[in-house]
């Protein structure tokens, strides 16, 4: 083994040690956890596990997440997409101000944020849906998929819509049925960003919801204040989170470095 | 070159519709409550400036101003770097290529309360595997809960666990982009990996740093549910960042004018601090 690869091994353990303790944690009972250390469960447990899947409150935070990560991540590819490739093949008026002005929204401390959102949804009577959170993250969301689509577009080649045009395709047909399938891995990474900052961001998700939208950060934030110290509970809860995460980075491993680059490499 | 229509803007009506519904009528109410005092009621009254004034006074909001530029800089000093470490002594290609970058990428997509709630569980005192280790086998008096050192050190390290693999992944990406022959010319031309890495691979690492400082900049300092469900901004407040606070005079003591104000300010400093790296890291491209 080369000397090098010492480094990625080492950063990688590095990375696995507190995930490996989480995962541990939600094997064990409360009165292990309590009682001392150690480092492998001794008394291995599932129960931790079959609360959160029998009790309602619990599961359907992962529900919850799930449905309006998914709206989300829909909505910002959706609206990106064109506006994207406007910005990517043409020259208009007000063009880069625009886009400069699209960035800075991706700058904003979500704090800032907060209670304006709080008050604007419950306003139009959005507070506590699936469709509030959604398009409260798209803020966030679009101005990053719209930078991703844009350096992905950039890669192709103009002669392509031309050709297109040449051989009498509509614009809609070219762009659903040429365009798209050429940056399908722009699509993926973009898709994969949305998913990532609404998966993970809880500030803004917390505060525009109450019951029937309560994401799964919401419920464990509640487990951990009020129902005194359940750590196993809360390490199987986590636990859980970490799955739909590790899948959707399956999906998108071959193009995960040059995503990450926002396609400018 | 891209040729000039200006049907374009039919486009970017879809964004345009939605980051203004959801940018413009929050930053208004945020603006008008900076400027008013209110009794409740939705009874207002002219406040001016004052608010601004007495925040930029304030020791409170200098101090958590303070740790957040601290914070910022020790997480870029050490993510950036390591990063770069990391990702020039990974594997080109073979089968470890995707394991590498899959792990690595991991902790990015582990929701930020968990995030919390894991270094929480990690270095309890005599439960949490880090805390064992520190204080019953190094004999190291480490707590979290009691010590400002620890806990600085704890939402440091927690970030640098977070967030590296995202300086590691950009420069990757940047490095992966060189062509073979480049490195051939340099083993012929005799080149030490120094050089190599100083002409070769940093250049061509420029864009992706670029990003990636500017991305670790914004979200570090906008950073709040980490450190929040880690330490809730203790003890005492030494770990209370910029967001912490903001969330605990906004939403905590319901103070809408000077939460506001401050946030007016939290906001300018971000785009400002963005904008003076972007446009020094990019100046040399101008000329």
């Amino acid at each position: 083994m080369k000397k090098r690869s010492l480094i990625p091994i080492l950063y990688i353990a590095f990375l696995m040690l507190p995930i490996y303790w989480l995962v541990a944690m939600s094997f064990k009972t409360t009165q292990e956890i309590l009682g001392g250390f150690s480092l492998f469960p001794q008394t291995f447990t599932l129960e931790n596990y079959r609360v959160i899947f029998t009790d309602p409150s619990w599961y359907w935070g992962y529900i919850n997440s799930i449905i309006y990560v998914s709206l989300n991540t829909v909505i910002s590819v959706t609206v990106a997409l064109p506006a994207a490739y406007a910005f990517s093949r043409y020259r208009f008026l007000g063009d880069k101000q625009l886009f400069f002005w699209l960035l800075t929204n991706r700058m904003a401390p979500a704090a800032v944020f907060a209670l304006p959102f709080f008050q604007l949804y419950s306003s139009v009577g959005l507070f506590d849906t699936y469709l509030a959170v959604a398009l409260a993250h798209a803020l966030f969301n679009v101005p990053l998929a719209v930078w991703i689509l844009e350096g992905f577009m950039g890669g192709v080649p103009k002669e392509l819509d031309e050709t297109a045009y040449v051989d009498g395709y509509s614009f809609p047909r070219f762009f659903v049925t040429i365009f798209l399938p050429t940056i399908k891995a722009g699509v993926g990474v973009a898709a994969f960003f949305a998913f990532m900052f609404s998966w993970v961001e809880l500030l803004l998700a917390k505060t525009l919801t109450a019951v029937e939208a309560k994401p799964i950060a919401a419920t464990m934030t509640k487990t951990a204040s009020s129902a005194g110290y359940e750590l196993g509970l809360l390490a199987a809860a986590g636990t859980l989170t970490i799955i739909p995460g590790a899948i959707v980075i399956y999906f998108v491993r071959n193009y995960i470095a040059k995503g990450f680059a926002m396609g400018r490499v | 070159m891209k040729t000039e229509n200006q049907r374009a803007w039919f486009f970017v009506l879809p964004v345009l519709f939605l980051v203004a519904f959801n940018a413009l009528v929050p930053i208004m109410t945020v603006v008008n409550y900076s400027v008013q005092e209110t009794f409740g009621n939705n009874v207002f009254f002219w406040q001016g400036l004052d608010w601004f004034e007495q925040i930029l006074r304030s020791d409170r909001f200098r101090a958590a101003l303070g740790r957040q530029f601290l914070f910022t800089f020790l997480i870029l000093i050490i993510e950036i770097p390591l990063g770069i470490v990391v990702a020039l002594s990974m594997p080109r290609k073979g089968m470890w290529v995707p394991v590498c970058l899959v792990t690595m990428a991991l902790p990015m997509l582990i929701p930020w309360n968990v995030v919390g709630s894991m270094w929480n569980i990690f270095t309890l005192p005599n439960i949490g595997l880090l805390g064992y280790f520190m204080n019953d086998v190094l004999g190291v008096n480490y707590d979290m809960t009691q010590q400002p050192v620890s806990a600085w050190i704890t939402i440091v390290v927690m970030d640098v666990w977070h967030w590296t693999s995202l300086v590691v992944l950009l420069s990757y990406a940047g490095l992966v982009s060189i062509p073979d022959p480049y490195y051939q010319a340099a083993k012929i031309d005799g080149a030490s990996p120094w050089k190599v890495f100083r002409y070769i691979q940093l250049p061509k690492m420029k864009t992706v740093l670029t990003i990636a400082i500017l991305l670790r900049f914004m979200d570090s300092f906008n950073i709040y549910t980490e450190p929040f469900v880690l330490t809730g901004g203790g003890p005492g407040n030494s770990t209370t960042l910029l967001s912490i606070d903001l969330v605990k005079i906004a939403l905590g003591q319901f103070d809408l004018g000077p939460a506001a104000a401050m946030s007016l300010i939290y906001f300018a400093i971000t785009l400002l601090v963005s904008w003076l790296f972007y446009t020094l890291m990019t100046k040399d491209d101008a000329q």
